[in-house]
């Protein structure tokens, strides 16, 4: 099987698990994020007809949310967070540091593809401020040496 | 015999290396052959401390925190299961000053039990609210939420029984109660406490108010950047369904409630009621225009309860021990407890569930022990990143929905976020606008379009462009994102901007407090 026609079994069957919940896309998207990592635009045809919808509405819904992406992530994606309570604990300050040290500015991806950086609008972990999370593990009270420690072990898991 | 250790799974716990602390207590335990029962508690809300490790003893549970891998084999040695002295060592749990002063009603539970034991949830109160609500009529369950005073804990504050009674009263074959779990002001984290913490509480609750208008589906729509408490949600909903909490037949009683998690996608104006529920069809989460109100068309346009995680999880011990109970604490019309979430730059960060009332010095002073810093506190952001910006001449207000309107704040969903004196406001203010722009959902011109333009006059401001000119502009904007748009992000925005400008004007290049007007 192709690259290609694996992603479309793979969008196709979560789809067929999902698509008769009342407002099914969201579930459907995020389902198809969670398995190839974002969602690819040529899942959208197969979405749209699943669902009786235009394209372009499914593409109007990806975009609308921050959450869901139409290209790869690196094999990582750091979550920071730029909200009040993290910039109180000068969350701004490690927010340049972080961009420094991965080279790369909010949404971009780092040119060996192990790190995507991506601003986040609170992770509920305001009474540990500042704080981030790597892929699914959250962390508080960052500084730019536990920055860098995270940072260090995720390379050296990747 | 086996002694009981609780660490808890609460994600801010976690983000401080809980997981990694319970494995090293469960490790050297191994090794030293100690028999122990290892339980995953919700956190006391003591986040200063966290990992907050707790140990039971015949005296009581006992507290060491905050415990890090490196503290774990040194607690053995000193004994900690017997309550051995340490520098860790914070004696009786319940006796915490932090603790003691408070008035836990809605987090009776967090931080005692294992937040997805249904056996656990059912020795302490669980569901007793449930089995009264049963075998009500449907109208006095309404009632006991209308006599508690019990107002909307997501922000709004408008009166719970009053949006469950024109439910009620508007017929449909369906109806639908939704929780608004979608918890994106910086500096709350009490829904997201409630459910890692104590989800059968949610689930009960949500199952009163589906008994009580006539609904049997329940949504809760959760931010995708809580995957614990989604993971703590699916097991409760789990474990619920099997007792017959929830499903077709509660309880035996013939009645239905069936209840789902739903996923954001990290917009914050999905936290608003009517773009919560076009996201939850399936759409992007535009506002919608109201009236008609949800109560009334809502969810697919069937009447619906929307209300915030806080005042769903305080409908049990409303139900349990009687509107009267719940509305004996608070002041003037804010009945009941709200728990206040202390965050930013605060030595004691933390949870803290009281009656309305108490003012924010003591909040900052007496709870938080005063900045994290050491510098003296200059600004306070009180109800989320569209709340207003207080200056220390108003640290006196009392936490109350009326005191904090009538000086042009708001309590919102109650989180408070402290910031020491090398905060720069107009900085803040810069933030509000860019936040409204980025959040914006783009249907109303005041917000999609105003956002953006007062961020670029903050710009010019912050770089002391012609400020006589954009200072007024920079008002009329306000003035016209106050009035002319369609939900709070827009109509509150102006709400950290104008104070910022009102109360520390010095950091906008205004020197004298005239110029600023």
């Amino acid at each position: 099987m192709t690259e290609s026609s694996r992603t479309q079994a793979t969008v196709q069957e979560i789809i067929t698990t999902l698509k008769n919940k009342p407002g099914a896309l969201l579930p459907i998207l995020h389902g198809v994020q969670n398995a190839l990592g974002y969602v690819p635009a040529e899942s959208v045809s197969a979405i749209a007809k699943a669902l009786n919808l235009s394209r372009a509405e499914v593409h109007g819904v990806i975009s609308f949310y921050h959450y869901f992406r139409d290209t790869p992530p690196g094999k990582h994606t750091i979550h920071l967070c730029r909200a009040e309570s993290c910039q109180a604990m000068g969350g701004k300050q490690l927010e340049v540091y972080v961009k420094t040290q991965l080279g790369i500015d909010f949404h971009e991806t780092t040119a060996n593809g192990k790190f995507t950086l991506e601003p986040v609008y609170c992770l509920g972990n305001c009474a540990c401020s500042p704080a981030m999370q790597i892929d699914e593990e959250i962390y508080g009270r960052v500084s730019a040496n536990s920055f860098d420690a995270l940072i260090k072990a995720a390379e050296e898991l990747a | 015999m086996s002694i009981t250790i609780y660490v808890p799974c609460d994600s801010s716990a976690i983000s401080m290396g809980a997981d990694r602390v319970a494995a090293a207590i469960a490790k050297e335990a191994e090794k030293r052959s100690i028999d122990i029962q290892l339980i995953r508690n919700g956190s006391r809300g003591l986040f200063w401390l966290e990992p907050m490790v707790e140990v039971v003893t015949d005296e009581g549970r006992l507290a060491y925190g905050p415990v890090q891998v490196s503290d774990v084999a040194g607690l053995f040695d000193a004994s900690f299961m017997q309550g051995g002295s340490h520098p860790l060592f914070l004696g009786l749990t319940e006796e915490l000053d932090y603790l003691k002063k408070q008035q836990r009603l809605t987090f009776a539970r967090i931080g005692k039990t294992d937040p997805v034991s249904l056996e656990d949830y059912i020795n302490n109160d669980g569901y007793r609210g449930l089995g009264n609500a049963i075998n009500l009529p449907q109208a006095d369950i309404v009632k006991a939420v209308t006599d508690s005073g019990l107002r909307g804990r997501g922000g709004a504050a408008f009166p719970t029984g009053i949006k469950w009674n024109t439910v009620l009263n508007t017929p449909s074959e369906q109806k639908y109660i939704i929780c608004n779990a979608d918890e994106g002001d910086s500096g709350t984290f009490s829904d997201r406490m409630v459910m890692e913490g104590d989800p059968f509480v949610l689930i009960e609750g949500m199952t009163i108010a589906g008994l009580a208008v006539g609904a049997t589906q329940g949504y809760i729509y959760l931010r995708v950047e809580y995957p614990h408490a989604h993971k703590a949600l699916n097991t409760a909903i789990e474990k619920a369904y099997q007792a017959a909490y929830l499903g077709d037949n509660i309880q035996g009683s013939g009645k239905a409630f069936h209840l789902e998690v739903r996923l954001g996608a990290g917009a914050y104006i999905c936290g608003e009621e009517t773009s919560l529920m076009e996201s939850l069809e399936g759409k992007r989460g535009l506002v919608r225009f109201k009236p008609p109100l949800p109560a009334i068309s809502g969810l697919f346009g069937k009447p619906t309860v929307v209300n915030n995680v806080i005042s769903l999880a305080s409908v049990p011990i409303i139900l349990d021990k009687g509107g009267e109970y719940y509305r004996d604490f608070g002041m003037g019309r804010s009945r009941g407890t709200l728990p206040l979430q202390l965050a930013g730059n605060i030595k004691h960060t933390g949870l803290v569930e009281l009656g309305f009332g108490l003012t924010l010095r003591e909040l900052l002073y007496d709870f938080g022990g005063g900045s994290a810093s050491g510098r003296p506190i200059r600004a306070v952001q009180v109800g989320g990143p569209l709340g207003a910006y207080l200056p220390e001449s108003q640290f006196d207000t009392p936490l109350d929905y009326e005191a904090f309107a009538a000086i042009w704040a708001v309590l919102g969903h109650g989180g408070v976020v402290a910031f020491d004196d090398t905060v720069d406001m107009a900085e803040m203010a810069r933030y509000s606008m860019e936040f409204c722009a980025i959040e914006s959902c783009g249907k109303c011109t005041p917000c999609r379009i105003g956002s953006t333009r007062g961020a670029e006059v903050m710009d010019d401001i912050i770089n002391g462009r012609d400020l006589d000119k954009n200072i007024h502009l920079l008002r009329d904007l306000c003035n016209t994102l106050l009035h002319g748009s369609l939900c709070a992000l827009g109509g509150m925005t102006p709400y950290p901007v104008l104070s910022a400008l009102n109360h520390f004007p010095e950091d906008f290049g205004i020197h004298d407090k005239a110029d600023a007007a």
